[in-house]
């Protein structure tokens, strides 16, 4: 994990989130560098998803900083609410179960992504209602983009149905496209190929791919390991809220600790039959 | 692996249920005799005991009759629904299909109502001419709930708020400020838009039932403070007097006289005049609510409506800002609920907080529910059905809320989700097709 680069994307320093007496993430730090898919992973009940949930200001954490930099400045994601997350810092993500705008179609879902960049602010918005202030124009933009990411997630044929009525697969696709609609700079992904048949994860890892080439980086969250090892530049291994291990996807694979955190084995905290479950 | 535990559980389940060896007809006379049994349970008391004033006490008398004949209904109903079911010929519409001709047939019911409501001057007398103003007021209640209810998601269950915010703005600008109806129209609307916002902010966090007992007390304080502070709004007393709208400053009035539109126009004056620029008046302050929604729904704002009452979480990832969103759609629901309460001051000419009772913000709730939440046509039929149909039932005294009370629920059993349940998307790419009511979210605040 030589940093060459200059400044990283996401540096998380000494993230805490205590819920109660509960100490779910503790004193975690890594850093996500830019251009990269950066793989959070662990065992059920690490924190991941509260890493990710502090990331995107669902939650506020209890200690630490999360510090965002790109071309459009330097965010302290740990201090602001979650639009803004994604509306200025630019940071877009999906969810462990899928949450779709079920009644409204794969279209409109696309449309409600870029309700920013549609209306940048309130004046553009009333003008809007009467037709003026260019909006057919940046309507017209705006749909071009929810086709170019339609066709990237093999959606287009489906543009004109409701979203709730997309197999699994599908709508797992779309979540992806509606937040690259956000134009985001992260996209911080939990679970992604939880579901999918071994087709479907293929499919997952050429679209993420693309998705880097494009210039997004990518965190991701992920317990189908053959996603992770194939497409991961960086992997950083969580255990009961505490990083255990941090480097490319060999160091890790052959990290002792990592080992026993997933088998149970040699890890002095834990008697060995807990490794049964 | 996961078919397992589904197969698992189904098995017993058929296994328990001897369903193949009963015929049809015990079936159905067996459900039929249960519910004829639940029947005599409940008229058993309710019909079959009257109780009749004597000389110094009450008597009761049976009534055996009457029950048997209820009892006898009930069976007959209920073994024609459930034979219906059993042994519907083939090719009998079933309820989506129906639902499907209905959607079709549903693109010529507006604009045949929208002729029938501009032209119905035309052709209808005074007693029909108030109907139309009354329901037409309903109509634009309705619309106005329905951006906060239908689009939003968000239940509120104190719209009459609004209604009364608007009403006693009118008023109170016309009696201390002198203004007209034109232009204190749009000042009430902006008093009631600041009130859904006051009232949106402390019910940001709430959602579904608190939400719709905190917007039900909003409502009541605000009919208490009109009710009670008599200095400013005469209390009890309501306020009289209130200025009838002007036609660019020509006045509608019985007798006529100088500056009135009788006499500007050289015509006999009548009070016929006045009613017919009332129903006007509120057929485009309707017609301008439907507008505004309509055109809302296609731009980003309504689309932000709608995915919040569709995942509100999701929202925020896309960098919605979640708490304007919801506050906008109070404010504008309560714009339009501002403007109908003036249009109602000045229809009446006097206003009491007897008007903005409860019941009130239930029967435009009723009324949109039954409509079908976010659809304007189905708002607009409930609101004809439920206001027309109930000034029709005039005549049955008692029996109009057992009538009303019983077509809900029929209403309701047959289509659960409104008259028009469907959504209609606001994009398409190539053509746009109905969105069945099943997916579409109800919203949970």
């Amino acid at each position: 994990m030589a940093s060459s680069t200059p400044a990283p994307l996401l540096s998380v320093e000494d993230l805490t989130m205590r819920f109660g007496g509960l100490m779910a993430v503790n004193q975690l730090s890594f850093t996500a560098r830019r251009g990269d898919i950066t793989a959070v992973i662990g065992p059920n009940g690490a924190g991941k998803t509260t890493v990710f949930n502090c990331i995107t200001g669902f939650y506020r954490p209890s200690e630490g900083r999360l510090a965002l930099s790109h071309a459009g400045g330097d965010f302290a994601l740990e201090d602001m609410p979650g639009h803004r997350i994604a509306r200025r810092a630019k940071v877009a993500r999906t969810f462990q179960n899928v949450r779709l705008f079920a009644g409204m179609t794969v279209l409109e879902n696309l449309l409600v992504a870029q309700h920013n960049a549609l209306m940048p602010n309130v004046r553009s918005g009333l003008l809007a209602v009467f037709g003026l202030g260019h909006y057919r124009g940046r309507e017209r933009a705006a749909v071009d983009t929810a086709r170019f990411w339609l066709n990237a997630t093999d959606l287009l044929a489906r543009a004109d149905d409701p979203a709730g009525a997309l197999p699994y697969g599908a709508q797992r696709r779309l979540e992806i496209a509606r937040a690259m609609c956000t134009s985001p700079v992260l996209l911080c992904l939990d679970e992604p190929a939880a579901g999918l048949n071994p087709r479907e994860s293929d499919e997952l890892s050429i679209l993420l791919r693309k998705i880097r080439a494009d210039g997004c980086s990518i965190l991701l969250i992920e317990h189908d390991m053959g996603v992770v090892m194939r497409i991961s530049d960086h992997i950083v291994v969580l255990d009961h809220g505490k990083k255990i291990s941090d480097g490319t996807p060999d160091q890790v694979r052959n990290d002792p600790r990592v080992i026993a955190a997933y088998l149970g084995e040699g890890d002095e905290d834990e008697i060995p039959v807990e490794a049964a479950q | 692996m996961s078919a397992v535990p589904g197969a698992a559980r189904a098995a017993p389940i058929s296994a328990a249920r001897p369903t193949p060896a009963r015929s049809p007809v015990a079936v159905a006379l067996r459900d039929a005799f249960l519910s004829a049994l639940v029947a005599l349970g409940l008229f058993g008391a309710m019909i079959g005991l009257k109780t009749d004033a004597g000389d110094s006490a009450l008597y009761l008398t049976p009534r055996p009759r009457l029950v048997a004949i209820a009892v006898a209904i009930v069976f007959v109903g209920r073994l024609a629904m459930v034979g219906w079911r059993i042994w519907r010929p083939a090719g009998t519409p079933s309820p989506r299909r129906l639902a499907a001709t209905l959607a079709h047939t549903g693109r010529y019911v507006a604009p045949v109502l929208l002729v029938a409501a501009v032209t119905l001057p035309l052709y209808a007398g005074r007693y029909w001419l108030d109907l139309g103003v009354l329901v037409l007021t309903y109509v634009m209640l309705g619309w106005g709930l329905n951006i906060v209810v239908g689009l939003a998601g968000l239940l509120d269950l104190g719209y009459v708020a609004f209604y009364a915010v608007g009403a006693y703005s009118y008023a109170l600008l016309a009696q201390n400020f002198g203004l007209g109806f034109w232009s204190a129209l749009p000042l009430a609307g902006l008093f009631a838009a600041c009130w859904g916002i006051m009232l949106g902010f402390p019910v940001l966090r709430l959602r579904g039932d608190y939400l719709a007992i905190v917007t039900l007390a909003f409502g009541e304080i605000i009919r208490v403070v009109i009710l009670n502070w008599t200095s400013l709004t005469g209390g009890p007393n309501g306020m009289s007097g209130i200025p009838r709208p002007t036609l660019f400053g020509l006045t509608f009035t019985a007798g006529g006289g100088q500056g009135s539109f009788a006499d500007f126009f050289g015509i006999e004056p009548s009070l016929t005049q006045r009613a017919i620029y009332l129903y006007y008046v509120i057929l485009g302050l309707a017609l301008l609510t439907n507008w505004v929604t309509l055109r809302l729904r296609r731009l980003p704002l309504g689309r932000a409506w709608e995915a919040l009452r569709e995942d509100e979480v999701a929202c925020r990832s896309l960098g919605i800002n979640v708490t304007i969103t919801k506050l906008t759609a109070f404010a504008m629901g309560a714009m339009f609920g501002g403007f109908a309460g003036a249009f109602f001051a000045t229809r009446d000419a006097f206003i009491s907080p007897e008007s903005f009772t409860f019941i009130e913000s239930a029967t435009v709730l009723a009324i949109v529910v039954l409509g079908g939440l976010g659809s304007q046509l189905g708002v607009a039929l409930a609101a004809l059905v439920m206001i027309g149909g109930g000034e029709m039932f005039r005549d049955f005294a008692e029996y109009r809320m057992l009538i009303f009370g019983a077509a809900l629920v029929v209403m309701m059993v047959m289509r659960p989700r409104g008259l028009v349940s469907g959504r209609t998307p606001s994009v398409s790419l190539g053509t746009a097709h109905e969105i069945p009511p099943e997916l579409i979210a109800e919203g949970h605040g």
